[in-house]
């Protein structure tokens, strides 16, 4: 995907401190030199075209709630399936294929810690695969956005 | 960068996370859009992100980009196993690398998983992280450390963390 000199100029100025004030868009706009449709334009068609997830927050994990990596080994021929059962359940926000013997990683978010294992248990009776859970013990280093 | 568990957030800035889970608003009043969904004003949505801002409790507030879309298709997460006492020295050279987008402590799970520190690369080509890799072993004396590498090969899901209470009301299964 190329981006535009414009796109790449947002991209990359406003990955972190986007502006808190009333009208964050027309501050970013000044400092563009564009007007504030023209921002408006921007990230929508940036959004449409899959450069753009949303404007937010990423929030430190476990601020509220409970959450853990999960490991699981799934036979090949069964991963689709239950790669999507997984999906399904609300609490999981990522879920990916790995190259390993465990070979489906996902996180799971509930809140507290006695949910987050029942969702583990209902995921384990519909898969019939153990998830192995990876609670975080410390973070370093937490995802401070891209340079494009 | 360690966690801050005394800083804590509360009822409040849950609501205000969860009506800005899906994003803010692109229209000319977001923050004003945003209380509406958290009932409250404009101004107090500011100064609560702003203070969960000072406080770390938000790592960054902007564009959260898919970055796969962007040609970041060789994500590799390398894990270590590190003595616990060694754990904090060794992250520390790990995230002086620019190319590490993310370093955690997780626990171990004996004898199936036995890593306990976790660094994430996003890169354009596999070849190119692997190489990443190699430096990172020796520059940041890892050489001698247990580790495995573990190429995503597809991506099922992705979005941010979720505050809504939606998430916790799923049907139990009765059994």
């Amino acid at each position: 995907m190329q981006l535009t000199a414009l796109e790449k100029k947002l991209v990359n100025q406003w990955q972190k401190g986007f502006p808190l004030a009333r009208r964050p868009y027309a501050q970013i706009a000044e400092s563009l030199q564009i007007s504030e449709d023209e921002v408006f334009t921007t990230i929508k068609d940036l959004t449409d075209r899959g450069v753009l997830s949303r404007i937010g927050a990423v929030v430190r994990p476990n601020t509220a709630g409970a959450s853990s990596l999960v490991a699981m080994q799934v036979p090949d021929k069964r991963l689709d399936e239950v790669a999507q059962i997984i999906s399904e359940e609300p609490g999981v926000n990522h879920n990916y294929q790995r190259e390993n013997k465990l070979n489906l990683w996902f996180v799971v978010t509930a809140s507290d810690t006695r949910q987050l294992d029942q969702t583990l248990a209902r995921i384990k009776d519909n898969t019939g695969c153990t998830p192995i859970k990876l609670p975080l013990k410390k973070a370093f280093h937490i995802d401070l956005g891209f340079s494009i | 960068m360690n966690m801050k568990p005394d800083i804590m957030v509360d009822e409040r800035d849950v609501e205000l996370l969860a009506a800005i889970e899906d994003g803010l608003p692109v229209c000319a009043y977001p923050y004003a859009e945003i209380g509406k969904l958290a009932s409250m004003s404009e101004d107090e949505v500011i100064s609560r992100l702003e203070r969960m801002q000072d406080t770390g409790i938000i790592r960054r507030f902007g564009l959260v980009l898919q970055h796969h879309s962007l040609g970041y298709k060789a994500n590799a997460m390398v894990v270590w196993n590190i003595p616990d006492d060694l754990v904090d020295e060794v992250a520390l050279r790990i995230i002086s690398h620019d190319f590490i987008t993310l370093c955690y402590c997780r626990t171990r799970h004996a004898p199936v998983w036995p890593y306990n520190l976790y660094c994430m690369i996003h890169g354009c080509e596999r070849r190119k992280v692997e190489q990443q890799i190699e430096m990172l072993k020796h520059n940041a004396g890892l050489a001698e450390f247990d580790s495995d590498t573990l190429f995503s090969v597809r991506r099922f899901k992705q979005r941010g963390a979720r505050f809504s209470q939606t998430e916790t009301q799923n049907p139990i299964v009765a059994t």
